[in-house]
């Protein structure tokens, strides 16, 4: 296989909480990115999907900090490079879509001129060209040239959200983070916008870091899929791995908590409890309270991640294999 | 200009706010108009038939307002006095707008010790009280023989003394706006502190910005005229304050010379009462916070929709 183009490797991120207790967001977090690939995170609200996207873009808020590892963008290290040369870094190699692009989106200003503001600020072009790029982005996502001038309340939630996308575009990154795109947009938006992502990175070989809480989603648009919990990596493969052969009891529950349209009439299964508060995990495993098939090994020993076959960890005492090494 | 009209188009319908802009404009006009609309110079003596000074003549067809003690237009004096305060009001109320800005941003958008540090500043002059304090400044400074003129003096001590509740009020603006995701997205696509404070801090705070300046302006006016009346203006420029000042010093009370007191008087209460109202309209037209929902009409909509009911 070719270079990945980010790699992350054993990413650790605290966040110091006002009463000086340690937040462990991220702890040990790895995976890799290959061109024009899409990969998903998935897990639940709180499990650290959005913080490995900020530890990446180093965006972390003032009281977040990352101890340890190495994320590496195409073969560079980006946690050792100065805040200015990091700039240069954002947009122009990777770009990200936030969550609720209603509030991403500055309310006083024009829709176009944000879109514009990112090419400017890397000097990419003059501003004719800039002007005239802005076109092609908006007509691109499927907005018309003329609503450049418009302020984002004139804009419907989907629109918004195309014009995020648009902007993400604009410098022609070659990595796209999509954090959650499609939380609080009707299901028809929500296809679209997929829709869109989708024919974007086939369009233009983009690579997609998705997160999302959608298992279907993921089953349709994801190569690889990093399931997370607690802030740690519960298990990863490739999307026929997760889904055909899921090896943590986590990955197992969630897919089983995921409604069957052959038998609707079921009630739907959950996983009793709720995710850990990281200012107080757990000893072990952080998933070893809500497991049901936990053994005495997972409450003092915390499981590294194994390899079960090629390309496919799972971070789990019941797994069988080798205990992974990442490069 | 588009923005404009609209503006303009919602402040017309507020009637506090079109009297508060009336007031300070026909203050600022009369200020900037003061040859065209005195009949004197306001050092000028206005002298009878004999050659003698008319000293504390009561309005009549000399002066609209009467003379003073040495037989000055009061009228004339007011409206060259309206040049004074209102330049003293302005450059001091800008002065303490841009401080308070600049201090209010840097300590909320960088926090930490730069915002302990700038606000503990603001703490310290916020608990002087302020009037001894610019009393005991304005009269040393001027004792120190700086060789500028006391108008000045007066400027830049009210200007960099009045900024503290800017200060804070801004700050606490930036606080809220800076943890906006918009913000974030900022710092994503790139940007560095300076163009994240220009391009999406200042246009959100600049609307408590201008509102605030039109009420620090009238503070400004309010306390320069405390200042001269308390003996501390430039007596060959006189203010309203200073015109208060003489009227008190020779005894135009007793001498029963309403027309001298209270003219500045009632002027001061005329500019600081504008930039009041106006300020406050300001602040609610600009505020996104404090409009109104977008259903509720005026009472045009309102007693429209009611005649119709009754149809």
């Amino acid at each position: 296989m070719s270079e990945p183009l980010l790699s992350v490797r054993h990413l650790s991120t605290e966040f110091i909480m006002p009463e000086g207790k340690v937040a462990r967001a991220l702890e040990d977090v790895c995976f890799d990115v290959f061109p024009g690939q899409t990969i998903g995170l998935v897990g639940e609200s709180g499990c650290g999907k959005t913080t490995t996207l900020m530890s990446v873009m180093r965006l972390l808020p003032s009281n977040g900090r990352i101890v340890n590892g190495q994320v590496k963008f195409n073969g560079k290290d980006l946690l050792a490079l100065s805040e200015p040369e990091m700039r240069g870094y954002r947009w122009k190699e990777m770009a990200i879509v936030f969550q609720g692009a209603m509030n991403a989106l500055n309310p006083v200003m024009k829709v176009g001129d944000q879109i514009r503001e990112a090419i400017l600020l890397h000097d990419l072009m003059d501003r004719d060209a800039a002007e005239k790029r802005v076109g092609e982005l908006l007509e691109m996502v499927g907005i018309a040239r003329t609503r450049r001038d418009q302020y984002p309340h004139q804009y419907s939630g989907g629109m918004r959200q195309r014009a995020m996308i648009a902007m993400a575009l604009a410098c022609s990154p070659d990595l796209l983070f999509a954090d959650e795109p499609t939380t609080a947009l009707d299901v028809m938006i929500q296809a679209q916008v997929l829709e869109l992502l989708r024919d974007i990175q086939k369009a233009l070989g983009l690579a997609v870091v998705l997160v999302t809480h959608d298992l279907g989603v993921v089953a349709e648009v994801c190569d690889s899929v990093v399931v997370m919990y607690g802030g740690k990596v519960a298990e990863y493969g490739t999307a026929d791995h997760i889904y055909n052969h899921a090896s943590h009891p986590y990955t197992q529950r969630l897919l089983a908590s995921f409604p069957d349209l052959n038998r609707p009439a079921d009630t739907l299964a959950s996983i009793p409890g709720t995710p850990p508060r990281l200012t107080d995990l757990p000893n072990g495993c952080r998933f070893h309270p809500r497991c049901n098939v936990k053994v005495k090994e997972c409450e003092t020993v915390n499981p590294k991640l194994i390899t079960i076959s090629e390309g496919h960890y799972a971070a789990c005492h019941l797994c069988k294999g080798q205990e992974t090494q990442f490069a | 200009m588009h923005n404009l009209t609209e503006f303009w188009r919602t402040f017309r319908r507020n009637k506090l706010g079109l009297l508060g802009g009336f007031l300070i404009l026909t203050a600022l006009l009369a200020a900037i108009f003061a040859p065209l609309l005195t009949p004197y110079h306001p050092t000028d003596v206005i002298r009878d038939a004999n050659g003698i000074g008319m000293t504390f003549a009561p309005p009549s067809a000399h002066g609209p307002l009467g003379t003073d003690d040495a037989g000055r237009d009061v009228w004339s004096e007011l409206v060259y006095g309206a040049r004074i305060s209102l330049t003293v009001g302005f450059l001091a109320g800008f002065i303490a707008m841009f401080v308070g800005s600049l201090f209010g941003i840097t300590a909320g958008y960088f926090g930490g010790w730069i915002d302990n540090l700038l606000m503990r500043v603001t703490d310290v002059l916020l608990v002087i009280p302020d009037l001894p304090l610019m009393l005991v400044l304005v009269a040393t400074l001027r004792q120190m023989q700086l060789n500028v003129s006391p108008l000045v003096i007066i400027i830049l001590v009210i200007g960099l003394l009045y900024w503290t509740s800017t200060a804070r009020l801004i700050r606490s603006q930036v606080l809220t706006i800076k943890e906006r995701q918009f913000v974030a997205r900022a710092r994503a696509i790139g940007a560095g502190n300076a163009h994240i404070v220009r391009k999406h801090i200042l246009p959100q705070i600049m609307p408590l910005i201008v509102a605030n300046t039109v009420l620090t302006i009238s503070t400004a006016i309010l306390v320069e005229s405390g200042l001269a009346f308390l003996g501390l203006g430039d007596p060959t420029k006189p203010s309203w304050g200073t015109m208060l000042n003489f009227a008190f010093d020779r005894n135009a009370v007793t001498n029963g010379a309403w027309w001298f007191y209270l003219p500045p008087g009632l002027a001061i209460v005329w500019v600081s009462l504008g930039c009041v109202l106006l300020g406050n309209v300001l602040e609610e037209m600009l505020n996104p916070r404090l409009t109104t929902h977008h259903l509720e009409g005026d009472e045009n909509m309102i007693s429209i929709a009611a005649g119709q009911g009754s149809d």
